[in-house]
């Protein structure tokens, strides 16, 4: 099991990440932002940081660099991508989440573990049940997720929440934490699993998600009835 | 040609810089009811003509330089 991680100008967490990928026992693999060949891994995680300087939006520049070619294409063929923290702004702007992310309502960059309530079972939460909670860092100024009513209710419709705030940290709308896109092989969240994966640190329920990118990578998505 | 991008937040989206400036100018005692904070961009495109321009200034700035979910734009073809 390989699992790409993209390194870009002002990524932070791309070493955390590939450290976690090799905890769970599958072997990391370093993607470089100028390069579209993903050298075909199983899966791929876009990790945190302020790739391009967070320059015109946060995630923007990044989502119209090359790997996203490979990103793009490795997403259609319904392989797994996990977007963290700025990755989850690099898929947005990128398209392949829905939403967008903007500043904190509180414009404070907020750096705690924050409680996540699970929504529903979902092969990216392997193990859990709808209100489980989860504990898992945060850090960032720009998580506030945005959709508009609509758009919100057709993705609570169609079961792409996955992960919500318990306490809302910085404003998104419905205290949504983790969304999904539509074939549910792309999921991103603002919160860090690559850091809480040792009990070390405080946390291993960032095992979790990172388990169900590597289970989503072994198994096709529609083997999984839950979606 | 001269091609000027401005980009502001969408009407109804809460804009939090916008608002943390007009909290600055009140406490100043100025009498700003509403802030909202944008982005100019000013763009030296090559076109040969003003209509050319803003075409392409208009996919420039609905592809990279605003996102069409929180943010619209206006253009303006200068010299």
């Amino acid at each position: 099991m390989r699992v790409g991680v993209v390194t870009y100008p002002g990524a932070c967490d791309d070493r955390d990440a590939m450290h976690a990928v090799a905890l769970l026992g599958a072997e990391p693999v370093r993607l470089w932002h100028a390069d579209p060949d993903l050298g075909g891994v199983d899966a791929v995680i876009i990790p945190g940081g302020f790739s391009y300087g967070d320059y015109l939006r946060p995630g923007a520049l990044a989502a119209l660099s090359p790997v996203m070619r490979g990103v793009r294409a490795h997403a259609a063929a319904g392989r797994p991508v996990l977007g963290i923290c700025n990755g989850f702004q690099v898929l947005t702007e990128a398209g392949l989440v829905p939403g967008v992310l903007r500043p904190n309502a509180s414009l404070k960059f907020r750096c705690h573990d924050v409680a996540l309530t699970v929504e529903r079972e979902s092969p990216w939460l392997p193990g859990c049940a709808p209100g489980d909670e989860l504990s898992i860092p945060m850090k960032h100024h720009d998580g506030c997720w945005f959709a508009d009513q609509a758009q919100l209710a057709e993705l609570e419709a169609a079961g792409q929440v996955l992960l919500r705030y318990r306490e809302n940290p910085n404003g998104s709308v419905g205290s949504v934490a983790c969304v999904c896109n539509e074939a549910g092989n792309v999921a991103a969240l603002m919160p860090h699993p690559e850091h809480a994966v040792e009990q070390l640190i405080g946390s291993t329920d960032g095992r979790i998600l990172l388990q169900g990118l590597l289970d989503l990578a072994e198994s096709p998505l529609a083997a999984h009835s839950s979606v | 040609m001269n091609v000027t991008v401005l980009v502001r937040p969408r009407d109804g989206i809460l804009d939090p810089q916008g608002e943390a400036v007009r909290r600055s100018l009140s406490g100043l005692g100025y009498p700003a009811a509403d802030v909202r904070a944008g982005k100019v961009f000013d763009l030296q495109v090559e076109a040969d003509d003003a209509e050319s321009a803003r075409r392409i200034a208009g996919e420039i700035a609905e592809r990279v330089l605003s996102n069409p979910l929180i943010e619209q734009y206006e253009i303006e073809v200068g010299a």
